[in-house]
Parts: C-alpha cells; structure tokens; sequence
C-alpha cells in the first residue's frame, strides 16, 4: 500500500479535541502517521498518494454499538456482506453485532464462526457480542470469561431484558470479575405486555396497547440500585423517555458510573410518525412523545447520554406487511445513523463535537477499544462528509438486504462521500 | 404502457367506511338521513330492494360475532347485493396465510364491498391499502366500531330528534372498548356533551385528550345526563387483575335503577350487546320497555348498516 495523504480537510476527532483545516497520512499499513494542520498542500512528496479533500469534513470512522446482523439464522433479512455495504455508505467503520440470531451467541463455539464470516464477507470490523444468558432466555449466564477471552466485547440479551432480579445481581456480581462489559435493553417484560406503541394519547385513538414508560424507567432504577452493591461496567443500551434521563442524572450526580445510549430514531421521530399504523415505525424501546424527544436530544448535548446508536434491525418485507400487532419490531438504520445525525447539527440541537463524540469516541470509550478516534498509529479508520450536500432517502437505494428504514423519503442534510477501513478507501459516493 | 395502466388501477377513488375519525359531518348525515328512509323499509312486508343488485359483498370476520354479522348480512341482501359470509376458522387464515394474502385472493374474485372484523386495530386499513374495493369496519381490535357508533346515534335521533345539547354517559370497561372510541367521535362531531364512567384501571391514557369528561364515580358521571350507554364488561377482565370480582364492579359501577335516579328523569338506557345481566346492568332496567332502547339499537343497526353500504360500495 502507497503513502497516502488526505488534504484540505476540516478535521473533527473529538478525543483530541481538533476541529481544524489540515490533512492527514495513512502509513504503508494503514495506519495514521501524522494528524493536524500541519499536513498541507505544500510539502508532498512527488511519489504519494494524494487526495485533496477540498474542505470537507473528516472524521473517525463511525462506531455503531447496536446493529443486527441475521448471520446465523435470518440471513434473508440481513448478511454480513450487505451489512458492509450498508455501514460503508454511511461512514461507519465498526459495528457490535447483536447476538439475537439464531442459534443465539451464547458459547464460544459460535464467536468462532462469527469472527470467520465477519473477517471473510465484510470490510468493516464487527464486534460481536454475546448474551448475558443462555439462549437470551435470563436464566442461566453466559461463560463470560471464556467468551472475553475468545474476543466478545460486551455482553447483552438484545432484544431482551433480564426480568429476574436474582439473577441480574449475580450476572453483575460476576462479570465484573472478568471485567465484561454489560449492555442492558431496559424494559420491563410484565408492564410491556403485549404493547405496541407508547401509552398516551396516540395509543388510546389507535387503539393500540400501550408500552408506559415506567417498563424503562423501572428496570434502571433497579439496575443502578444494583450497581451500588455489585459494580460492574453497565451500559444501558438505549433510552426513550424524558423519564427515565431524570433517574440517570440523579444516579450520576449520586456518582454512580455508567454510559447510556439513545437510538437515533427515538431522537429523529416521534410517537404521531405512526400515523396510519406504519408498520416501519414500529420499534423497541417504542417512539415517544415530542417532549421526550426533545429532551432526549438536549440529553446527549449536555453528555447525559453518552452514545447514538442506528439500533440497526433488518426485517423482510413479508414481516412488516402484517397488522401493527402481528408485525415485527425494529428499522434498519446503520447506512442512515450519520446522516440523520447531522439533521440535529443542522437544526441546532446538537454541537457537531458532541454529536460526532457521541458515535465515534464515547462508544469505542465505553467498548474500549482503540476505534473512534485520530491517534497516531491506530488503524485509518476514517469517513469524509460533505456536511452539507442534500439528498433524499429511498429505500431502494440503500444497501441494506431488507427495506424497512423508518425515514423513507425523508429530505436529509450532509453526505458520506468516503469511507476509509485500515487506511484502504472502501467506499465512495 | 402495461405499467402505465397498472398505475392507473391503484389510483381508483376509493369509499372507505374504516372510523368515525376518518368521515366528514356531512357524510354523518347522508347516512343517517338514509338510514330513515330504510326504517320504514325494513318495516314493511315486502323488504326487498335492488341499489346493490349485481354487486358482491363479503363479510370477513375474524373474531365471533352474531348481531353485526347477520345484521351486515341481512342489509346487504335486503339491498339486492349477493352476501358471502367467510367462515374463518375453517380458512386459509388458520393455516397461516396472512391478512394481505388473504385480501389479495378475495380481490381477484371481484367482491365491490368487503366488511371486516378483526381482532388487531388497524386491520381495515391495511386491507383497504390492498384492494379495490370498499371497506367497511364492522370491528377493529379496540380502535373504532363506525356502524355501532351510527345506529346509537340514529336510536337517539329517533326518541330524542337530535343529538346536539344532549349529555351522554358512557360507562364502562372504556378501555378495551371500540364501541366507547367510535361513539365518543360520533357524539362529539353531533355536539353532545359526552361523559365516560369507569375504574381508573379501565380508563384508557389521555383519554380527556378526546374530548370528554372522565369520571370514576358514577353518581357525579350520570348527574343529569340524557343517554346511559353501558359496555359490555368481558369476564376475563377479572383475571387480568383490572377488577377484583364482579361482585365489586357491579356495586360500584352497575346501572342499578338508584344510580339511574341521579340521570335526566326520561333518560334512556342503551347497550351494544351482548349483555351481562347483573354485571354491568340491573336486569329488570334492561328490559324496561319505558327506558332501555336496547332492542331498538339491533333493529336501526339493520338500517344503518343498509345506508353505509348504499353510500360506501364502490362507483362505478
């Protein structure tokens, strides 16, 4: 691999705080060998490779810490070379897998396979995860140190909750031995019963059962109430009410540690996109109302909430095309996560460093891994904005194996012209 | 040009009867205003017409029903049209063929009406995105139940004259109630005062949202009110913890001729069916020919039914 210098940038690493004109070189490895303003136009050698970025902005390759796959078992919704494609055309350069396939990522026989298909059909780096408990079923726990040795980043039930609070405290009691990193889809299964939608005013003229907000709210309360006697590292995976964000900071000024994410759906739409009953909007933790949307947006400006994740999960056409009770749950959203992203740079809710942070270096922080960033030396993991180019959402044209993106003909604002893994230009517009 | 035209047949201008939300107050009155012209109709000896002659009708329940279905079935017949009532648990639906399939095979024979009941909210929605024919909502899930909330307010017109300035009580098991949510549209859009009475645990959220009062104490819910319209109260409440017994609901929440004392003196009492004697209703007040209008409501459904499907089937 040649030299190659990227210049006349704006670069934006929130980790080291830049936000400058300037360039950068990727090694003969693919690694970043000088980062900053001081790469310029001027002093090139004849022999490199040489892309003038023409003040576009540059930034970390975009970490996504909640995608579905559908390898093993759903690989009609979703494999890992769609998956690729998809994360290339929206910057993002790394991914956790959700272990919700089927068979679920439970033992470490299955890493195995998913490392192999992973490095095999994609260009992206994937970061599996497995579950807290066998079969996702939060019962029985998973080998936690067995798998972190394997190479399984974090651990979580997905889609799932752990409801038996016995075994949540001894999860929490012993992974923390392992040091294993524990993502938590808070909501509690009883109180969600059969819901569809948010509980208000919108599921009572649909006539649509409800999904109250305590069903989030209780289950952190509960888990940061654990946290005091069985220390672990703890994420909750995402949050959707105005509710909930008052519990985490309290429990944050109380000096409890631990991160929290937010879908970028639950901050890009609400409760009445539902309309007609679409089918597409349905989705876990469900839309909410604008007030806590709103709030949830003021709450990854202020660093409440540490990450946006895409909460990528492909779903077949025949899956969706069902009542709003029989239809599947979940929009696909990687290729979209960034994009949509800077519609609240755009709209002034969000500061760019924040809003790049909270999906490049706050997740890789959270995973701890060296991803999410401009350091010296690490992979050039790397994806170029033109932050203001307008364009259109179809869904024909997203990459993606299944169609069901939640912002169809939505009119988007900054687009993904390069997206660089390990130093090598995987994907331009 | 075969894509041209395939185009062309999606953009049919549709007649959809889906909810009292989704029609205008001027439809309100065209179907009622015919609904009268077939009382007299079904009153006679000879009660055959021919407005549908030719045209197909299938009703498509999903869930058990007796006096929607027949009613369905007889208005449409009484209209002259050829009625085909789907026995769904003998169906293809029982062997997993999904809603949309299901539609799309009904479609190709042609039907120009098709009636559907169906356990999800929303169904006739997605049914009448897939068809080319009219549907009409007899029954979605807990969402709107437009005929239901029709023939209430045709039963009203026909002892009272008018909707508008009455106060109505609506009481019950409101949440689970489709029957609650058409009529609360309906009364409101024919300017009624509405009232629901309830448990809290039977409340729906936000439901002031759609503009009525709510109320836990029936004494205050029916104080000088013109209508008492009760809701069936299903059994299987009780087991999901909404209620403690019957014993308890029926105390506090049944119409027991004391609690009607508190209503307007020539208040009426109606009820969708089917009934719960001694649950959500004194027995002796259901049978009351002076008060109750019970029976009147399953006579003008036929009626009304016949309106909508006179106005909604599909022109030609």
């Amino acid at each position: 691999m040649k030299e190659t210098y990227l210049t006349n940038a704006r670069i934006i690493d929130p980790k080291n705080n830049l936000d400058e004109i300037g360039g950068l070189i990727i090694d003969t490895k693919g690694s970043i060998k000088a980062v900053g303003k001081k790469v310029a136009n001027g002093n090139l050698p004849s022999s490199a490779n040489k892309i003038d970025l023409n003040k576009k902005v540059l930034i970390p390759g975009v970490v996504d810490m909640r995608v579905f796959v559908g390898e093993p078992g759903y690989e009609y919704k979703e494999n890992f070379r769609t998956l690729s494609d998809a994360a290339l055309s929206g910057g993002v350069t790394s991914v956790v897998s959700m272990p919700n396939t089927s068979p679920t990522i439970d033992n470490v026989s299955m890493v195995d396979f998913l490392k192999r298909r992973g490095r095999d059909k994609s260009k992206i780096n994937i970061f599996p995860a497995a579950t807290l408990t066998k079969n996702a079923e939060g019962k029985q726990m998973t080998e936690f140190g067995l798998l972190k040795r394997k190479g399984i980043i974090a651990f979580t039930d997905g889609v799932k909750t752990v409801q038996d609070p016995q075994v949540m405290t001894r999860i929490m009691n012993f992974a923390s031995q392992s040091g294993s990193l524990i993502m938590q889809h808070a909501e509690d299964n009883i109180l969600s019963k059969d819901g569809l939608i948010n509980e208000g005013e919108i599921s009572t003229r649909l006539g649509l059962k409800g999904i109250p907000f305590l069903a989030e709210k209780i289950i952190v309360e509960r888990d940061l109430s654990f946290l005091e006697e069985y220390f672990c590292r703890y994420h909750i995976s995402q949050i959707s009410s105005e509710k909930t964000i008052s519990v985490i900071k309290k429990a944050k000024k109380d000096g409890k540690i631990f991160t929290t994410g937010v879908s970028i759906n639950n901050l890009s739409l609400n409760e009445n996109d539902i309309g007609d009953f679409k089918t597409f909007l349905k989705l876990s933790p469900p839309l909410r109302t604008e007030k806590d949307r709103r709030a949830l947006v003021e709450s990854v400006n202020d660093g409440t909430i540490d990450v946006i994740v895409s909460d990528h999960k492909p779903q077949d056409e025949e899956s969706k095309r069902l009542t709003f009770a029989q239809a599947a749950t979940g929009a696909t959203g990687v290729e979209t996560l960034l994009p949509l992203a800077l519609e609240l740079f755009h709209n002034k809710s969000i500061k760019i460093k924040q809003l790049i942070a909270a999906i490049t270096t706050n997740p890789a922080k959270i995973l701890g891994i060296n991803k999410g960033n401009l350091d010296k030396g690490n992979d050039a993991d790397l994806c170029v904005i033109d932050i203001n180019k307008p364009w259109i959402v179809n869904k024909d044209k997203l990459k993606s194996k299944s169609k069901n993106t939640p912002i169809e003909n939505r009119k988007l604002q900054g687009q993904v012209l390069k997206t660089f893994v390990k130093g090598e230009l995987s994907y331009e517009v | 040009m075969a894509i041209i035209k395939k185009l062309k047949a999606v953009k049919i201008d549709q007649n959809h009867l889906l909810g009292i939300q989704d029609i205008s107050f001027s439809q309100v009155t065209e179907i009622l205003k015919q609904a009268k012209t077939f009382i007299t109709l079904n009153k006679s000896s000879s009660k055959k017409m021919d407005i549908l002659r030719g045209k197909t009708q299938i009703n498509l329940f999903f869930e058990p029903s007796t006096r929607t279905q027949s009613s369905f079935e007889l208005a449409g017949k009484r209209l002259g049209a050829d009625v085909m009532s789907m026995n769904i648990v003998n169906s293809a639906i029982k062997k997993g063929e999904t809603l949309i399939d299901t539609a799309m095979t009904l479609n190709a024979m042609h039907p120009d009406i098709i009636v559907i009941r169906h356990q999800d909210s929303g169904a006739p929605n997605l049914l009448s995105q897939k068809v080319n024919c009219s549907v009409i909502n007899a029954g979605d899930g807990r969402r709107e139940h437009p005929t239901q909330a029709l023939l209430d307010a045709l039963t009203i017109i026909n002892r009272k004259d008018k909707v508008e300035g009455l106060k109505i009580a609506i009481c019950g098991d409101i949440l689970h109630s489709r029957v609650a949510r058409s009529n609360i549209y309906l009364m409101n859009m024919l300017g009624a005062e509405v009232n629901v009475v309830a448990p809290r645990t039977l409340l729906p959220h936000s439901i002031e949202r759609l503009g009525v009062k709510a109320f836990t104490d029936m004494k205050k819910g029916l104080d000088n009110c013109d209508i008492v319209m009760m809701l069936r109260l299903q059994n299987e409440r009780m087991h999901g913890s909404f209620l403690p017994s019957a014993r308890e609901y029926y105390e506090f929440f049944g119409l027991t001729p004391d609690k009607l004392k508190l209503a307007k003196k020539n208040a009426l009492i109606m009820h969708p069916g089917p009934m719960n004697r001694g649950v959500e209703i004194d027995t002796n007040l259901a049978d009351d020919i002076n008060r109750s209008v019970i029976r009147e409501q399953v006579e003008l459904g036929v009626a009304v039914r016949m309106a909508c499907l006179k106005i909604f089937c599909k022109k030609n």
